[in-house]
């Protein structure tokens, strides 16, 4: 098991050439727990890579500590802090082979030859680079230059494994292949890792838990369930997944007013009369001809395959966003057709205003 | 203020964190104040002060006397000329030789640069064995004997050969990066020939035409050679007048006035060169450079272009025949008989000059190769106060007259607390900044370009700056490591101008002993002094090429053209 890294107050103020002051990262606590994968995600700009190359060295905090378990790492050189990060662009070095990416950090410990060719030999297997060591990088597709980036840090066995939107320059098929490689490894070796990347759905995918980053500051830390389920902000909502905002009222019975409605939550009420909005996601709305809350039309319909998107004026309420059944059995509405619609209590999320 | 001064404070502190870059840092920016900086502003001083007086009447000589004002006159005039001259003419080769398809290209492309590679007197020579007194094509061809090749067409004709192939490099890199489906989009919408050259191809070059008639405006300006051979007495010219006054009147503050005179037109150029014009210039090739051929010129005007590159060529050619056969003749212009007497001389009584010019070039190329290499990386990866300073100081002497830097030498270690003068340590320092900039040039090109996170991930694998400099920089910029070290040693065997100060009798120089022989009449021990040079440039070049190509093995990427 490696180090848990807490920091906290951290701050990293960039001075733009015109003499103004940009705040990148803005007092910022977290944890990352032993073992754990966690996630920075957020837009472009928000302060995640930023974060993460503090945590590596490349960037120095304005104010603020970076501990990796007791010991302040502040002071401490990129060359000295026992991390080992996985670039965007790679970073693979051109004029050297497979093995000698991999053996790079372990030649500059001077490993004693044997070792060095086991360790580098047993880490190329685990990453499925076994056939390439002696070949020259610009060989090698940009999937497997990934894998030789992940096996030049992991060989180090290093405290922490920092990643910077490793998988952005890979396909689609690719990436996804890539991110449940990485993920199974980072289990099975124990590492604490730290993942920057602006996808949600890879965040979900392959984190323990996710930090949602905004304009600098962390909007929410949880598991990637409650940030789906409980997002903390109406940012948080829109970023992961799609949403559907309500505006309504806390009633005295823990009931919440929209537009003369009383709709059921799963939350324990707030006090009576505070303004609210309800999250309501594309997928927890009962679309049905005959009966339910809310009266809509169809405005637009997307087939997408597995399901059907339709995007409905609901009467009082705006545009709705709504997943409607398997079309194969249900059949494809049409824009034009009048429906009813019920959100499902259970998944519903009340954000205070 | 103060947060410019708290952060120089915070770059400071990281750069602390890597101690033995920093005593690297230090160490350089102190070399560079003291070799570089230091010496310019004696030069300075001494030109403002006439018997130990400080005084405007140096500069007021100048403008009144003739022979001065003449000086000035006549650089400049030739110094434009051979700017305008050598810059079409680089142009010309540059177009022909990217854009039209013609036959040899290859060939003509290495003919065309030799003159970069070889001793600065080797076109003067030459031009002396063709056109002198007794020269071949002007006594024994056409029977003059009132013809002098002496004086301002001499000087052109020969600074032209030398510096028209500095033109064509420079130009021929503008023009490969301007995409030819440019000219075809022009075409496509209807324009003629004509129209297409006028209003899409040369305004897309002008910045780099530009750019290279300043570097060869400077290049004139500073040179020594050609007009201490060609000039004659009756049409003098900064560089050699600046000399004279030192050595022959031993007239130093005459020599520094002169010597800044021949400075200001020189960093002008540079200035508007580096600081406008470098920001001009147009780049459209962004991926693989298409192999398109132009198809903006006609037949006629494509082989007009063609033999005009060729004429070029074949001179050069027989400049440097002449060269060969002048070398092995006994006495030009009246026996002709061959003879290895020459080179008996070059090896017996040379010897000592031709051991010495190896010592100091075998000395100094590594270490400006290195020291160009190791600032190309501070400036362009590392943050620290002064940065700018740094850059232009290391790569200020590209613009500095070798004169005046020869001057600012004596000036600068001739008294203590640093006595140089008459050492082989005042040779291997004037060389090793002098011809650094070209490679710090290359190295911040080449490093721009490559993506810094290469260099990030050997420093989270456990690299110390250092370390990464050695093991993932150097071979990654290997292409300009390999330039900066050919110019360096190119130029340590064939520079005189500032050289020329500063040789003593414990170490002289070939260069030195090629001039000695053109003023003393001994041309053909001149001619196999040139030689013996150029056959030791080519032949390092081969090792130099060797050695870094063996060394960067795998870089498959990296490729030497």
């Amino acid at each position: 098991m490696t180090d848990s890294i807490r920091i906290s107050g951290l701050s990293k103020v960039f001075s733009a050439p015109d003499g103004r002051e940009v705040a990148a990262v803005k007092d910022i606590d977290l944890e990352f727990g032993s073992g754990r994968l966690v996630t920075l995600l957020g837009p472009s700009g928000c302060g995640k890579t930023t974060l993460l190359r503090m945590i590596a060295g490349f960037e120095e905090p304005t104010t603020g500590d970076i501990m990796f378990g007791a010991r302040r790492m502040n002071e401490v050189p990129p060359n000295k802090r026992d991390t080992a990060m996985v670039f965007q662009s790679y970073a693979v070095f051109p004029h050297l082979d497979v093995f000698e990416n991999v053996a790079f950090g372990l030649r500059l410990r001077s490993l004693p030859a044997a070792e060095l060719d086991a360790r580098v030999g047993h880490v190329l297997e685990l990453t499925g680079l076994s056939g390439y060591a002696k070949r020259s990088p610009n060989q090698l597709s940009g999937g497997q230059q990934q894998r030789v980036a992940l096996a030049r840090c992991i060989v180090m066995e290093p405290k922490v494994l920092l990643f910077d939107e490793p998988l952005s320059n890979l396909d689609a098929k690719l990436r996804e292949q890539m991110r449940v490689e990485i993920r199974e490894l980072q289990q099975r070796l124990g590492i604490t890792s730290i993942y920057v990347t602006h996808d949600q759905i890879e965040a979900m995918s392959i984190s323990d838990d996710i930090v949602v980053m905004n304009a600098g500051a962390v909007e929410q830390v949880g598991t990637p369930h409650d940030i789906y389920a409980r997002p903390a902000s109406r940012f948080v909502a829109d970023f992961i997944g799609k949403a559907n905002f309500v505006e309504g009222t806390w009633q005295a019975d823990g009931t919440v007013d929209v537009g003369g409605r009383a709709l059921r939550v799963a939350q324990p009420g707030g006090a009576a009369g505070s303004a609210v909005s309800i999250v309501i996601r594309p997928e927890a709305i009962h679309i049905s001809r005959e009966a339910g809350d809310f009266a809509g039309t169809i405005r637009r319909t997307m087939f997408l395959g597995n399901i059907a998107e339709y995007l409905i004026a609901v009467e009082g309420q705006g545009d709705w966003l709504v997943d409607g059944p398997n079309p194969a059995e249900a059949g494809l509405l049409q824009p034009g057709d009048s429906v009813r619609l019920t959100p499902s209590p259970a998944a519903m999320h009340v954000l205070p205003k | 203020m103060s947060s410019t001064a708290s952060g120089a404070r915070a770059q400071l502190r990281l750069l602390a964190r890597d101690p033995v870059l920093l005593v690297l840092l230090v160490a350089i920016a102190v070399s560079i104040a003291l070799f570089v900086v230091y010496p310019l502003a004696r030069v300075l001083i001494a030109s403002f002060s006439v018997e130990g007086e400080w005084s405007l009447s140096g500069y007021g000589e100048i403008a009144t006397r003739r022979l001065y004002r003449n000086a000035l006159i006549n650089s400049l005039g030739v110094a434009a000329l051979v700017g305008v001259v050598g810059s079409v003419l680089g142009y010309i080769a540059a177009f022909v030789l990217t854009r039209l398809d013609v036959p040899g290209k290859r060939l003509l492309h290495y003919i065309t640069i030799l003159p970069i590679v070889s001793p600065p007197f080797v076109s003067a020579v030459s031009i002396v064995f063709l056109f002198g007194f007794n020269g071949l094509v002007t006594r024994q061809m056409l029977g003059l004997s009132d013809f002098s090749i002496y004086g301002f067409h001499g000087v052109v004709l020969s600074q032209v050969f030398t510096f028209a192939p500095i033109a064509y490099l420079s130009l021929r890199g503008v023009l490969a990066s301007l995409s030819p489906t440019l000219e075809d989009a022009a075409f496509n919408i209807g324009a003629t020939r004509w129209q297409t050259f006028w209003k899409v191809t040369l305004p897309l070059s002008l910045p780099g035409l530009a750019s290279a008639f300043l570097v060869v405006f400077i290049e004139s300006m500073a040179d020594f050679g050609n007009p201490l051979v060609l000039a004659g007495a009756a049409f003098p010219m900064l560089a050699p007048q600046a000399y004279l006054e030192i050595t022959g009147s031993f007239n130093l503050s005459r020599g520094a006035t002169l010597a800044v005179v021949l400075l200001l037109p020189s960093m002008t150029a540079f200035a508007i060169q580096r600081y406008y014009l470098a920001k001009r210039q147009y780049i459209t090739v962004t991926g693989k450079p298409t192999a398109s051929t132009s198809k903006i010129v006609s037949p006629t005007v494509k082989w007009l272009l063609y033999g005009i590159v060729v004429t070029f060529a074949l001179l050069v050619v027989a400049f440097y025949a002449v060269i060969l056969v002048g070398a092995f003749t006994r006495v030009w212009g009246f026996n002709y008989t061959p003879t290895l007497a020459h080179f008996v001389y070059v090896f017996d009584v040379g010897l000592d000059s031709v051991i010495d010019t190896l010592i100091v070039a075998i000395v100094s190329t590594p270490v400006s190769g290195l020291l160009g290499m190791l600032v190309a990386f501070l400036v362009v990866r590392r943050t620290f106060p002064g940065r700018t300073a740094l850059e232009f100081g290391s790569i200020l002497s590209f613009a500095v007259p070798g004169t005046v830097v020869g001057i600012g030498y004596i000036l600068a270690f001739n008294a203590p607390p640093l006595v140089l003068t008459g050492t082989l340590a005042i040779l291997v320092l004037c060389f090793v900044f002098r011809y650094m900039p070209v490679g710090i040039q290359s190295g911040i090109a080449v490093l721009r370009q490559i993506d810094p996170s290469i260099e990030e991930a050997a420093q989270n694998l456990g690299a110390s700056g250092l370390t990464t400099f050695r093991k993932v920089t150097l071979p990654l910029i290997a292409p300009a490591f390999f330039s900066g070290l050919v110019y360096a040693f190119v130029r340590a065997m064939t520079a005189i101008s500032a050289a020329i100060f500063l040789v003593s009798a414990n170490w002289n120089l070939m260069t030195v002993q090629i001039l000695n022989q053109v003023g003393s009449g001994r041309l053909g021990v001149a001619a196999a002094f040139s030689v013996v040079v150029i056959v030791i440039v080519l032949v390092a070049i081969g090792i130099i090429s060797f050695l870094v190509g063996r060394w960067s093995r795998h870089t498959s990427s990296v490729r030497f053209t």
